[in-house]
């Protein structure tokens, strides 16, 4: 038994990462894993409400080809050709899909089935076709490595370091979604609402998919580096679907998806030096758990306080039994 | 370019004709939904074939007829959420894309998720999210209007309630506070009765009464004949094409409602007798 779990040193585990020596890295790999967690659970609440997870799980593979084909033309890994390319394809999937959907009688899961294992297979085939002419690691774009993010030169911005590249580029998309959903909040929650008041108010709602969609593609990229095409779907739907069952109004899940990411990281980082394991998969095992816990343990309707209910035999808060004359 | 469209100083639509002076457009106001021509086709099967409709202003129309015989779809045709195979759709004398704003829209109740995060107000300040401008948050004026809404169908003691926690019958009442607070002048109601008890039933007619009093246009789409006669100044009846349209007591005969509900036979055998005749 105990050559399958490793020793659990309190010390080792917990107060290491930040003392001196480890502080730093532990800080910029827990700064991304919280951001990369933040920008992906708040995009992807959006994609929980509109039933579109699935939708989620297409666009990150089919950025893969993206990417693959914008190395290839650009012959650079700069971040502005990685976006433009994971921006074009996830354009061309949210098309294929609403293509095939609406011009077959293919159903819109078997639609998205369709578009990104072809996208994928596509993008497999160019990365191990012109693997010795671009520089880009199929093993990182599936898995990513968070590990990594503190190595090389840090960015400076008017002679200021301000830190490792990618933790700054997803510091900037990170605030960026947050800034759209607050700009935009009105046009999202009708649209995923209530399309047909969308329509009534004037809001385009198929101008709103497309323009999620886009920024879904920009946002799984730029968290690529870190967690890889796979595990980016545990972070679209994971904090999300733990913050709803908590919370049943939409600004508090938002808040609450956010302290999510910031718990599933920094315990991840633990859980990985725990077992020596991958970091990034460490946070989305944890991020799991915080499901399962928020599950057990929600205030509002956990399995537990429905069993304590049911044991006190106190009577249910039923909401819809104190109904006035009216009803 | 012979005609132009352009407004006037005081806001109201003209025409220029020929570089002349610009000359109010007079059918704008007195007909709230101008249909013509209207043909709405899913996978090549019309489902709505020819709708020629003109609804003058401040009636409560009922629009009746059996199942598959395109009610939903002609109000999703006018609401832009199916694309039209041909024909056009006025809304106020203007192209219905940009008048659609004044338009108030009841949905039918299953075609949202109650279990969305939004409780009450949330629903019917949607209503007003049309008067508001990018990033604006709802105003206290927005909220009063809202808590008036919520008022005139009896759910204000629910304003904090979750959707999901609602009945069918409260669900339906949010929905027309939704479109009360809307402040439309013509209103589409896809079903409004449908599964609601008694005393949602009589609330809805009470408002809808009293939104035509107001001088506002409403379509309501209807299934249930018995009561269509007492609850509706004009039938639109539906069968595919438009059977027939005008005043209730006109209307609602024997024959006409046969020729409705009488199965789609006889209406696609007398579109073919129309087409041999036209070709002769």
């Amino acid at each position: 038994m105990n050559d399958f779990i490793p020793h659990f040193d309190f010390q080792r585990v917990f107060l290491a990462p930040w003392t001196a020596n480890n502080l730093e890295s532990t800080a910029w790999i827990a700064l991304m894993g919280f951001l990369v967690t933040a920008a992906c659970g708040l995009v992807g609440n959006y994609l929980i409400l509109r039933r579109m997870a699935l939708v989620g799980d297409a666009i990150s593979h089919s950025v893969l080809p993206g990417i693959a084909i914008a190395f290839l033309l650009s012959r650079s890994r700069s971040a502005t050709a990685m976006f433009v390319g994971a921006l074009a394809a996830g354009i061309v999937t949210t098309v294929i899909i609403e293509v095939i959907h609406h011009k077959t009688r293919v159903k819109q899961d078997s639609a998205i089935g369709i578009a990104f294992t072809t996208l994928f297979a596509i993008g497999v085939i160019l990365v191990s076709l012109f693997a010795a002419k671009v520089d880009l690691d199929q093993e990182c774009v599936l898995y990513g490595e968070i590990a990594f993010v503190p190595l090389g030169e840090f960015t400076s911005f008017a002679g200021i370091v301000l830190g490792p590249p990618s933790v700054v580029r997803m510091a900037i998309v990170t605030l960026a979604t947050v800034l759209l959903i607050a700009v935009f909040y009105k046009e999202l929650l009708v649209s995923s609402f209530d399309p047909g008041l969308a329509a009534s108010l004037g809001i385009n709602a198929v101008l709103v998919h497309y323009a999620l969609m886009c920024w879904l593609s920009v946002v799984v990229v730029s968290a690529f580096e870190a967690v890889g095409a796979i595990l980016v779907i545990a972070m679209l739907i994971l904090p999300g679907a733990t913050a709803s069952l908590i919370s049943q109004r939409l600004p508090v899940i938002m808040g609450l998806t956010v302290l999510h990411a910031a718990l599933s990281s920094v315990l991840g980082i633990h859980l990985a030096t725990w077992l020596e394991c991958s970091t990034a998969a460490a946070m989305v095992i944890m991020a799991s758990t915080l499901f399962g816990a928020a599950w057990i343990f929600s205030p509002t309707d956990g399995l537990l306080r429905r069993w304590l209910r049911k044991r006190l035999a106190e009577p249910a808060v039923e909401p819809t039994v104190q109904m006035p004359q009216n009803s | 370019m012979i005609a132009k469209l352009e407004t006037d100083g005081q806001g109201g639509p003209t025409v220029r004709l020929f570089n002349g002076p610009p000359r109010p457009i007079e059918v704008s106001e007195e007909v709230p939904l101008e249909i013509h021509d209207l043909t709405v086709a899913y996978h090549k099967k019309p489902v709505l074939w020819g709708i020629d409709l003109s609804v003058p202003k401040g009636k409560l129309v009922g629009i009746v007829g059996p199942n598959g015989a395109g009610k939903s779809t002609l109000i999703k045709a006018v609401m832009g959420l199916v694309s039209l195979s041909s024909g056009w759709i006025k809304i106020f004398g203007l192209p219905y894309k940009t008048s659609r704003t004044r338009v108030g829209y009841v949905p039918q109740r299953e075609s949202v998720d109650w279990d969305f995060p939004v409780n009450v107000m949330d629903v019917v300040l949607m209503g007003r999210y049309g008067h508001l401008g990018l990033i604006q948050r709802p105003t206290r004026a927005d909220r009063d209007i809202a808590r008036e809404s919520l008022e005139k169908v009896k759910m204000l003691p629910f304003a904090n309630r979750q959707i999901a926690n609602l009945s069918g019958g409260q669900q339906q009442r949010v929905f027309l506070a939704r479109a009360l607070a809307q402040e439309s002048d013509l209103y589409f109601m896809d079903e409004p009765f449908a599964g609601v008890d008694a005393a949602t039933e009589t609330a809805i007619v009470t408002l809808m009464q009293e939104l035509k009093d107001r001088g506002k246009t409403l379509l309501v789409v209807h299934h249930d004949l018995p009561t269509a006669r007492n609850y509706f100044d004009m039938l639109l009846l539906l069968n595919m094409r438009v059977v027939a349209f005008g005043p209730t007591e006109q209307v609602f005969t024997h024959d006409l409602l046969q020729a409705t509900y009488g199965g789609r036979l006889t209406i696609l055998s007398e579109v073919a007798h129309e087409v041999k005749q036209r070709a002769t």
